[in-house]
């Protein structure tokens, strides 16, 4: 099935520093600055000490750019990337638990499942749990043809992003490890050790 | 060296080059407090009256040396004190580092006694903060709170410590060298292509105007904006914060703009076809409405703060770079220039706003406001420093008052906080002891902050105090006056005998209420080594022009009748 393209949307990725209160330092820019968010999620990375945020924004990537600049100014934020034209993988997640308590619900809801990404992840005697993985219009589209057989509760967790090949740049030492090289290296000049 | 949290503190303000703290004692921060002792010869804490006042006096002496200001406070009550001199310097970009004491670490989050989220508080008024919860990152944090404060585009930073760190014994090693930030790299040079862009547009221009603001100071930039007028021969505007950048005598600079800028200014900007911003960032107090702002101009914008570059203004080519840098970059490439017949028309409009000039009235029997201020500027020389509180005879001050020289004028634009006056000037003082300083106050800000006369009056602090008492809120009865009918709700004031107000802090004072007087007052007030005080009675209804209103368009504006008119 063809994916359709997403209109008039735009990702920011910010690599941020894994520290108390920097996703309130972030939240407080948004707020402040009446940012409009679509969405926003962060994870883990590779690195123990680097969290990557991955913000959706329903505007222009002049806009996206205007959010960007902002973030940059945070001490806490590392780097920060505008993906907007140039080819990369998005995915979301989405929890949906919908009726199957008869036969009808049950075929269409494993036939539809059948034609996505998408998996059964619990079955009881009323209601089903699916898993589906795509970007964004694609669990839309999913959605909306297992919207009819009955959704009673869903979570999706906003899109994660990652631009194609290039690579966003990536520190691997936080500001903390490298404040601590520094006091050490001036205490063995010093002839003492910490 | 083994030394406590507190020790590490007084260590790295010395490291950093502080001689001066302001600030006030409380439970949280008496350790601290109490390891000044072994410092006091180098390390001079003001105790002030209101830990606003020494939010407003670190600032006050950032703003008046370029160093990093120091204020200190308690935590719960004295750190929130501290808020609206942090916001200011926020607004106004002004380097200070706040320390705060905080409740001891297992306390926080348990709502301790005067305990406060500071962090949690000044988060979005600080360039930056910090909550130490190690006492081995004391002093790296120290150090990164300097630098952030300092570089960049400056601003205020809050270190939060709480009292068993400073209690809290470490092995005490500062960081030397530079510190690497990584998330934290504020841009220095242009690319080629920017300046060659910039370069075409000039070159192309024909009315071209540089708008020259605080940044031309905090990046010393000033012989380069100079040069950029001279050679291109390029009338500057200056912002409120932007005077001083170059001499206000100097040909080519055609004064302030903006809501109470000079006619010529405004109109020169909306008939213009190249706007060069340089350290200035289209505050609406100086754009007026924006979708009919310099509407025939391309623009040029430089700032190092990449994220004001088309935040209110969409810039033809933004440059997000260290002015002084930039500039570098660009004049060896610059063609002279010459726009004789927009220069022309700029002084044609300079001398139809000087026809209507109050001090070129006949005004006999009242003694006005910018007629105190122009003869303040006239007895001292033009050469004091002069401190603002806001209101109307801030923006008289910026009209009657021309500045020859960088950092002369001190006063709070980008949030225009009343009572900030006169704890400045009395940080200023501490930056530049050689320099005469003037705190010229409305007497609604003054008695916002007047507490600290004991703090002058303790530290024999040598600032002139003029009171301009026009016995109103004077601004915001002009709004009244013009925009609701003279309705008056809330800004006539009875206020105190400012002169035995000083007679009670033991500070020397007199009062004028007459214009032959104030020459004899100013040089009272200079011949006095210590704090003096001089109430200005003044006209009561007093305006301000020109006016361009609230969101109006920047040509629109309210202009003082030609005397015949
Ligand atoms: C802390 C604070 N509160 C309120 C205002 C709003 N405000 C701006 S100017 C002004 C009047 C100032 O009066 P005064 O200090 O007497 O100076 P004048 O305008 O009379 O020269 C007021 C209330 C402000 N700028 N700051
Ligand atoms: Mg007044």
């Amino acid at each position: 099935m063809a994916q359709q393209p997403t209109v008039n949307k735009v990702t920011v990725v910010a690599l941020v520093e894994n520290e108390p209160g920097v996703l309130n330092r972030i939240a407080s820019l948004f707020r402040r600055r009446a940012f409009n968010i679509d969405s926003l999620t962060v994870g883990r990375t590779h690195k123990p000490d680097i969290s990557r945020m991955t913000i959706r924004v329903d505007a222009g990537p002049e806009y996206a750019r205007k959010i960007a600049n902002n973030l940059q100014k945070l001490v806490n934020v590392i780097d920060v990337r505008v993906i907007d034209n140039e080819p990369h993988i998005e995915r979301d997640l989405a929890l949906i638990k919908v009726r199957s308590d008869d036969a009808y619900s049950r075929n269409t809801l494993t036939e539809i499942c059948d034609r996505y990404p998408a998996r059964i992840v619990d079955v009881g005697p009323h209601v089903a749990i699916i898993e589906m993985v795509g970007t964004e219009t694609f669990v839309e589209k999913f959605i909306d043809e297992v919207r009819p057989i009955g959704i009673i509760e869903m979570i999706r967790t906003g899109i994660v992003s990652m631009g194609r090949g290039t690579r966003i740049h990536d520190t691997s030492v936080t500001r903390r490890d490298l404040a601590r090289a520094a006091l050490q290296a001036s205490a063995m000049r010093n002839g003492r050790i910490v | 060296m083994r030394l406590t949290g507190s020790e590490i503190i007084m260590e790295c303000l010395l490291r950093e080059g502080v001689h001066v703290m302001f600030g006030y004692p409380g439970g949280a921060i008496l350790p601290t407090y109490d390891a000044m002792a072994k410092y006091e010869d180098r390390l001079h804490h003001v105790l002030v009256r209101h830990e606003q006042g020494a939010s407003h006096m670190a600032d006050g002496y950032a703003r008046a040396t370029g160093e990093v200001g120091v204020c200190i406070a308690t935590s719960g009550p004295g750190a929130t004190n501290l808020v609206t001199g942090l916001a200011t310097a926020m607004m106004d970009s002004s380097p200070i580092v706040a320390i705060t004491g905080q409740v001891p670490i297992p306390a926080i989050g348990s709502d301790a006694f005067q305990e406060t989220d500071v962090t949690g508080v000044t988060l979005p008024i600080t360039k930056h903060n910090y909550l130490v919860t190690d006492v081995d990152e004391l002093a790296y944090t120290m150090k990164e709170a300097f630098h952030i404060a300092r570089t960049g585009r400056p601003g205020p930073v809050l270190v939060d410590v709480p009292k068993d760190i400073q209690n809290a014994v470490t092995e005490f090693i500062y960081p030397e060298g530079h510190l690497i930030l990584p998330g934290y790299d504020p841009p220095a040079a242009a690319n080629s292509h920017e300046i060659d862009a910039a370069l075409r547009l000039i070159d192309q221009a024909e009315r071209p105007i540089i708008l020259a603001g605080h940044g031309i100071m905090m990046s010393g930039a000033m012989q380069e904006v100079r040069e950029l007028a001279e050679r291109a021969q390029i009338p500057v505007a200056l912002t409120l914060l932007g005077k001083g950048a170059l001499p206000e005598d100097h040909p080519l600079v055609i004064g302030m703009m903006g809501m109470h800028g000079e006619a010529s200014s405004n109109l020169a900007i909306q008939e213009a076809d190249l706007l060069i911003a340089l350290g200035m960032r289209f505050d609406d107090r100086v754009t007026g409405n924006l979708k009919t702002y310099a509407v025939n101009a391309r623009k040029i914008h430089i700032d190092i703060d990449r994220s004001e570059l088309n935040k209110n203004v969409r810039a033809d080519v933004g440059i997000a770079g260290d002015l002084k840098t930039v500039l570098k970059q660009l004049l060896p490439k610059l063609e002279r220039k010459s726009h004789h017949d927009w220069i022309h028309q700029i002084r044609d409009w300079l001398e139809d706003s000087s026809e209507r000039d109050i001090l070129n009235y006949d005004t006999p029997g009242v003694l006005l406001t910018a007629q105190v201020i122009n003869d303040i500027w006239r007895h001292t020389g033009g050469d004091a420093i002069t401190v603002t509180d806001v209101g109307q005879h801030q923006m008289l001050e910026a009209q009657y008052y021309p500045h020859q020289r960088p950092s002369t004028l001190l006063t709070s634009g980008g949030l225009g906080t009343m009572g900030f006056g006169f704890p400045a000037a009395i940080g200023a003082k501490f930056g530049v002891p050689d320099e005469e300083i003037w705190a010229i106050v409305g007497d609604g800000g003054f008695q916002m902050t007047l507490c600290e006369l004991a703090t002058a009056r303790q530290e024999n602090v040598n600032v002139n105090i003029a009171i301009i008492n026009n016995h109103f809120l004077g601004m915001v009865r002009q709004w009244q006056e013009l925009f609701f009918e003279k309705r008056y709700q809330a800004t006539p004031m009875v206020n105190p005998d400012f002169c035995k107000l000083a007679d009670a802090y033991d500070i020397p004072n007199r009062r004028v209420t007459q214009r032959d007087e104030i020459e004899d007052a100013v040089a009272f007030a200079r011949s006095i080594n210590g704090p003096t005080l001089i109430e200005f009675v003044v006209e009561k209804e007093e305006m301000v022009y020109p006016m361009v209103p609230a969101g109006a368009d920047l040509h629109d504006m309210k202009r003082r009748p030609k005397p015949g008119e």
